[in-house]
């Protein structure tokens, strides 16, 4: 029987002989992943299950993420229970200032491979995709199930297929081509679904910008979004896994439930205007909105990749009077490559603020919070109102070259007016 | 099953996570201290008309985004009994059946319902009746109701273990 990859990767991890969409089967799971949100409130689960230890210390890992730096003695403690609980746990833990962003941690450490199941206390668990895995975001009580058992329910996916046809230019990222793919299916669009990544303009995106897009297939509705791992894959995995692991991809007659077709080579740089990663449009069409906060950041979009775009426009200008920028590095690895690399003198030199990697201000954490009738512009992947934390702020997502540009112009702006297009 | 109360409605589609328990309450991990934070970035006044007898009535794509868990625990702790919408964003729909919450889908249902409506879910019978008007709805999947009858994924696991 012909399958799709999703498919491929559950039956790998189930005690089932045959699976179709529909059928709700227990996966065995690599890793278990949670945070100091997510975390803490699964360690309850999990004591209520009755299991006092996790099925396989080596197999669980735990990221200081969302409330970091802690902001007041309530995170603080959160921050300490996740502390305790991995120690006494024996397993991996990434303290404040050690790791950063839990999911860019996990791809730059190598705890993700092709052909696996990682599942995450956090939605955008999703993006692991990007490396070919099957990246499942979970709330607190799978978590402790999994976390107990090593194993999850799922119902097995139908798949969407994404083809991007040409080559993306110009200003165009990652960011771009997903908020292209939320605009033509909706928010609930890809609901029961993966969302499976495919042709030749995905191929010729970097891991990075492929981050970028799988992170945000929670964003559509999605199980998860995938890119079929390929030599890419393998020159980011050769330095950072030493386990064996092998390419899979969907047979070509397996049965999807749906084709949708992206063609980059018409596509220019896009935002989600205020209040849903659904309300696409174009750039140029929200130009001169008038901006007063600017955050390069997000567990997909604090790359190198992001880091390079903003800081190529950034360089040798200043902030607008009416604008701050905050700027976070998704990892502590990133952060030190940015500094090796000049990139946070630029930002600082521009007039821009560097925080230390944290999830903070994407969700209203703290780190960034705007006010009640400003504006902000991030390359973060949520705009729902009072997301970062005020109702009456409007958040407007768009990619890092637009973001830094509307840093320098305070305002939304063609990133053209400010630098020559990347060849 | 069969669960009877009155419906609390939550009128439009695509309510988020973010709205029903925003970001920066996600530093709070008893359950109990969740339920005053319930819908804060929705309508505050909404908390007041829960109780023990609260059916939510909800539109499409209901609990849309976040992971969060913080939502159904606070739903729970503050009376909800069930919920009845267009439809149900994945994550949530896992949250709520885990932790012995059910929910179905039933635009009909939904399009019927005023506040205060009374609502019978009949899961055994597979019909919602609102004041008086049956609408059916599909089986929930074997899985899933097992789950429910049960009381959440965490008594599930446990009489499993025990059988």
């Amino acid at each position: 029987v012909p399958h799709t990859l999703a498919e491929k990767i559950l039956l790998a991890h189930a005690e089932v002989d045959e699976l179709s969409p529909g059928d709700i089967v227990m996966v065995r799971v690599d890793t278990v992943m949670a945070n100091d949100v997510s975390g803490p409130v699964a360690f309850r689960q999990m004591e209520k299950i009755g299991a006092s230890r996790v099925f396989d210390p080596s197999r669980v890992v735990m990221v200081a993420d969302h409330f970091v730096p802690a902001k007041d003695a309530r995170s603080a403690a959160l921050q300490k229970r996740l502390k305790d609980w991995a120690t006494d746990q024996g397993v991996a833990f990434y303290d404040q200032g050690r790791g950063g962003i839990e999911h860019m941690v996990l791809a730059e450490d190598g705890w993700i491979v092709p052909g696996e199941v990682i599942v995450g206390g956090d939605s955008h668990t999703c993006t692991y995709g990007a490396l070919g895995a099957f990246g499942s975001g979970l709330g607190s009580t799978d978590i402790a199930a999994a976390l107990a058992n090593g194993e999850f329910w799922q119902p097995v996916p139908a798949t969407i297929r994404v083809r991007f046809d040409g080559e993306k230019r110009g200003f165009v990222s990652g960011k771009d081509l997903i908020l292209a793919v939320i605009a033509e299916i909706g928010v609930a669009g890809a609901t029961n679904a993966v969302l499976e990544f495919v042709g030749e303009g995905s191929r010729s995106l970097t891991i990075d910008e492929r981050m970028a897009v799988a992170n945000m297939a929670v964003e559509a509705g999605a199980e998860t979004g995938l890119f079929a791992a390929d030599e890419l894959t393998r020159a980011y995995l050769a330095d950072r896994v030493t386990r064996e692991w092998s390419a899979m991809a969907s047979d070509e007659d397996a049965e999807i439930a749906r084709e949708i077709v992206i063609d980059l080579d018409g596509l220019g740089p896009l935002v989600a205007a205020p209040h849903s990663p659904g309300n696409v449009m174009a750039l140029a069409d929200a130009a001169g909105t008038p901006v007063e906060q600017v955050y390069i950041g997000n567990c997909a979009n604090g790359t190198m990749t992001d880091l390079r775009q903003a800081a190529a426009v950034l360089r040798g200008r200043s902030v607008h009077p009416r604008s701050r920028v905050v700027v976070v590095p998704a990892t502590q690895a990133i952060y030190r490559e940015a500094m090796r690399e000049g990139l946070l003198e630029v930002f600082a030199a521009a007039g821009a603020m560097v925080s230390t990697p944290t999830c903070g201000a994407c969700f209203g954490g703290g780190m960034g919070v705007p006010a009640a009738g400003e504006t902000a512009v991030t390359t973060t992947n949520r705009n729902f109102k009072g997301r970062m934390g005020s109702p009456d702020a409007r958040v407007y997502l768009a990619n890092a070259y637009a973001a830094a540009a509307a840093a320098v112009a305070g305002e939304l702006i063609d990133p053209g007016e400010l630098i020559e297009a990347p060849a | 099953m069969r669960l009877s109360g009155r419906a609390v409605l939550v009128g439009s589609d695509n309510v988020d996570t973010d709205v029903l328990y925003p970001g920066s309450f996600l530093n709070i991990e008893d359950p109990e201290l969740m339920s005053p934070h319930l819908f804060e970035g929705l309508d505050p006044g909404l908390r007041d008309e829960l109780g023990p007898d609260t059916i939510l009535v909800v539109g499409e794509n209901f609990g849309t985004g976040s992971s969060r868990e913080h939502v159904p625990l606070a739903m729970k702790a503050s009376g909800v009994s069930c919920l009845v919408g267009k439809s149900f964003a994945r994550i949530f729909r896992r949250n709520c059946l885990n932790l012995g919450l059910p929910l179905v889908d039933c635009p009909a249902a939904v399009a019927r319902c005023a506040t205060r409506s009374d609502v019978v879910v009949d899961l055994d019978g597979g019909v919602v009746v609102v004041d008086g008007d049956s609408f059916e709805i599909a089986p929930m999947p074997d899985f899933m109701r097992k789950m429910v009858d049960a009381g959440g994924l965490i008594p599930w696991l446990r009489s499993e273990a025990a059988s």
